[in-house]
């Protein structure tokens, strides 16, 4: 066992299922230039030099690369592709929504296509452009599976499921989680890093975990707000309000059974995302926990999400939009009484 | 008959099993049979036919809105096609593509994407697996003049163009995106100038002459198959249909379109092939019928055929 970050977690799952697999390939922007940065958050750094013919480094064109994603899939390879910025996810709508998540159906279900979208998420003090949380603008659209990894263990585990997954999965990296390096590192970083084991493992796509036992209230919450959730649980167990945390780790499909379970037990659920309120992700979860556990529920879910409006840039306000522990305290304060 | 002659005669039936297609397809459309909405390729046969003439078994096409020509030319197969367009379970998508999404990859085509411009990236994809795994196939994009202007032609093309992939960019330029006319919505007199933009070849040929664009084609795509890149090849074309189910065409002037009905591909490749001595009227009506009754067979078998459960739609969205 050796502890890495999320970053070297990912470049070891890319080596791994590249040495594994002849099908599988990079492509993105900047990820395989020596001397470069090996993508904007260091994980692709150096696998040029050992796979020269298979980090394919694409001019500035996010359509045409997930465009020619997807004909490669299409061919049988399992291309793995990414943009710098998740943000740019959205100049290549067209190949994602319109075609990556429905080729499969249109088909009539003969053709796969086993393609693995990565995206960094997260507000980081770039202003509203590099800074999206867009897990529910994918999240409502059929076809594509994602996943949003919190530690290094599942950031390896996830990615190498997403490989060997014969669809569309999008996972969705955290800036500040990464642990990036030198002249790559993030400040207000977050240690995400993790024990990883040597031998092959995968963490399975649909799968959560319960991140802290707790009885009183349940809080939900993946990527950087997995970590706030389990920073609020902490404080919270001093006040003597026990708190269990769920990490679900895949947002599709969705852990059904873990959330269910816990919420059952606890009676209590606060629902937490990074990204906007309006048409959330916590907005789904909130309104199918008070159909599937009505009779379960002591008192209303809460969501704990940024305001409607776009990342701003100023740190003060960037850390007023931004979710923290402080917000999932007062949150669960408020249903535990 | 000579081979020569054999593969001059299979060019006029796949023209006119296009033509024939698409005629009774209209009037399936038209007296209500048939569901959805059509996007038709009359007078544009000769592109396709001289197209896919020129390609392998193993060679991929993607294609556009306006696919059965594509479809047919390719090799899917009328039957499968006529059930798909009438939503049935043994279509060749199983009733969850339709006429704008027809295609059978088995058969070396993508289920045509109708997004405009939205295929090119995705056959530049199946190029780049082409030549990363060192197979000499080619893949080819149909795409209409209206495509060029889109961000995502400029992005693949340029991709196609500096990794040498083997793939061809076919332009049918039928002279109208939807409605508006090209002198509207570009400034070239011939589009395959845009080639320049990215450093490989452009050619433009008489895209309602079947051998012209053969010949086009198969130079494009030898050199494809060699390694030295891609051709971005512009056929000049004439939709002699509408844009879509009922469209009239009053944008299209009336002289224009005379003119058109003139040059239509495959009443020009009749007048040749009689004037060759390859084949007499006979031997064209002969052909004529032959298709007519494929046609018309495929209607019976796609009208009996069984409608997939309502049920069914929640299949396919994963594998």
């Amino acid at each position: 066992m050796e502890r890495k970050t999320i970053a070297e977690a990912l470049r070891d799952g890319l080596r791994e299922e590249m040495t594994r697999d002849e099908r599988v390939f990079c492509i993105g922007e900047d990820i395989a230039i020596p001397g470069g940065w090996g993508g904007a958050f260091t994980v692709t750094l150096g696998l040029e030099k050992e796979f020269p013919e298979r980090m394919i480094n694409t001019p500035i064109s996010e359509a045409g690369l997930f465009g020619a994603a997807l004909g490669a899939a299409m061919m049988g390879m399992h291309p793995v592709a990414d943009v710098q910025y998740g943000d740019f996810l959205l100049c290549a709508m067209d190949q994602i929504v319109d075609q990556i998540a429905k080729m499969r159906y249109m088909s009539g279900g003969r053709i796969k296509v086993p393609i693995t979208m990565r995206a960094p998420v997260g507000a980081t003090g770039r202003g509203a452009q590099h800074a999206q949380n867009l897990e529910s603008i994918f999240f409502s659209v059929p076809g594509i599976k994602i996943v949003c990894p919190a530690t290094a263990y599942d950031a390896k585990g996830l990615l190498k499921a997403a490989i060997r997954d014969e669809n569309p999965v999008l996972i969705f990296e955290h800036k500040l989680l990464y642990g990036s390096k030198g002249a790559r590192a993030e400040s207000g970083a977050v240690d995400a890093s993790s024990e990883i084991p040597e031998q092959d493992y995968i963490v399975p796509i649909g799968k959560g975990v319960v991140r802290r036992e707790g009885t009183d209230v349940t809080v939900i919450g993946t990527l950087m707000m997995m970590h706030r959730a389990l920073q609020a649980a902490e404080q919270l167990a001093g006040e003597g309000i026990s708190v269990e945390v769920i990490d679900p780790r895949s947002l599709v499909p969705f852990d059904w059974e873990l959330v269910e379970a816990s919420v059952r037990k606890t009676g209590r659920a606060v629902v937490v995302e990074e990204g906007p309120r309006r048409g959330g992700v916590g907005a789904e979860i909130a309104a199918e926990l008070a159909e599937r556990v009505s009779d379960y529920l002591t008192a209303p879910v809460k969501r704990v999400a940024s305001p409607d409006i776009p990342v701003p840039f100023s740190p003060p306000m960037e850390d007023f939009y931004r979710p923290d522990a402080a917000r999932i305290v007062e949150a669960v304060r408020k249903i535990v009484s | 008959m000579s081979q020569d002659a054999k593969f001059l005669l299979s060019l006029y039936r796949t023209m006119l099993l296009i033509r024939q297609f698409e005629e009774r397809v209209k009037f399936l459309f038209l007296e209500g049979s048939m569901p959805g909405t059509i996007h038709q390729y009359q007078g544009q046969e000769a592109v396709a036919t001289g197209v896919c003439a020129a390609l392998n078994a193993g060679d991929v096409i993607t294609s556009t809105h306006r696919p059965h020509g594509h479809a047919i030319a390719r090799g899917v197969g009328v039957e499968p096609m006529m059930h798909e367009l009438f939503g049935k379970v043994t279509g060749c998508c199983h009733g969850k593509g339709g006429s704008m999404h027809i295609g059978d990859l088995e058969k070396g085509m993508v289920p045509a994407i109708a997004i405009v411009g939205g295929n090119v990236p995705i056959a530049t994809g199946i190029a780049l697996a082409f030549k990363m795994r060192k197979e000499k196939r080619v893949a080819v994009s149909f795409m209409g003049d209206g495509a060029i202007n889109e961000g995502a032609f400029h992005e693949a093309v340029n991709m196609g163009a500096i990794w040498s992939l083997p793939v061809v960019y076919v332009i049918e330029n039928n002279l109208y995106s939807a409605s508006t006319p090209i002198a509207q919505t570009v400034k070239l007199k011939h589009l395959s100038d845009r080639s320049a933009g990215y450093g490989i070849p452009g050619v433009t040929v008489d895209g309602n002459d079947v051998l012209a664009v053969f010949e086009a084609a198969k130079t494009a795509v030898a050199r494809a198959r060699a390694g030295e890149g891609p051709t971005l090849l512009e056929c000049v074309t004439y939709r002699i249909t509408g844009h879509s189910r009922r469209d009239p065409c009053h944008y299209q002037p009336e002289a224009e379109r005379k003119q058109a009905l003139l040059k239509e591909p495959i009443g020009r490749f009749a007048k040749h092939l009689m004037a060759a001595g390859i084949a007499g009227q006979t031997a064209l009506d002969g052909i004529r019928r032959e298709v007519d009754a494929e046609i018309e067979a495929s209607v019976k078998s796609a009208m009996a055929a069984a409608d997939p459960k309502p049920e069914d739609a929640l299949n396919d969205v994963f594998a």
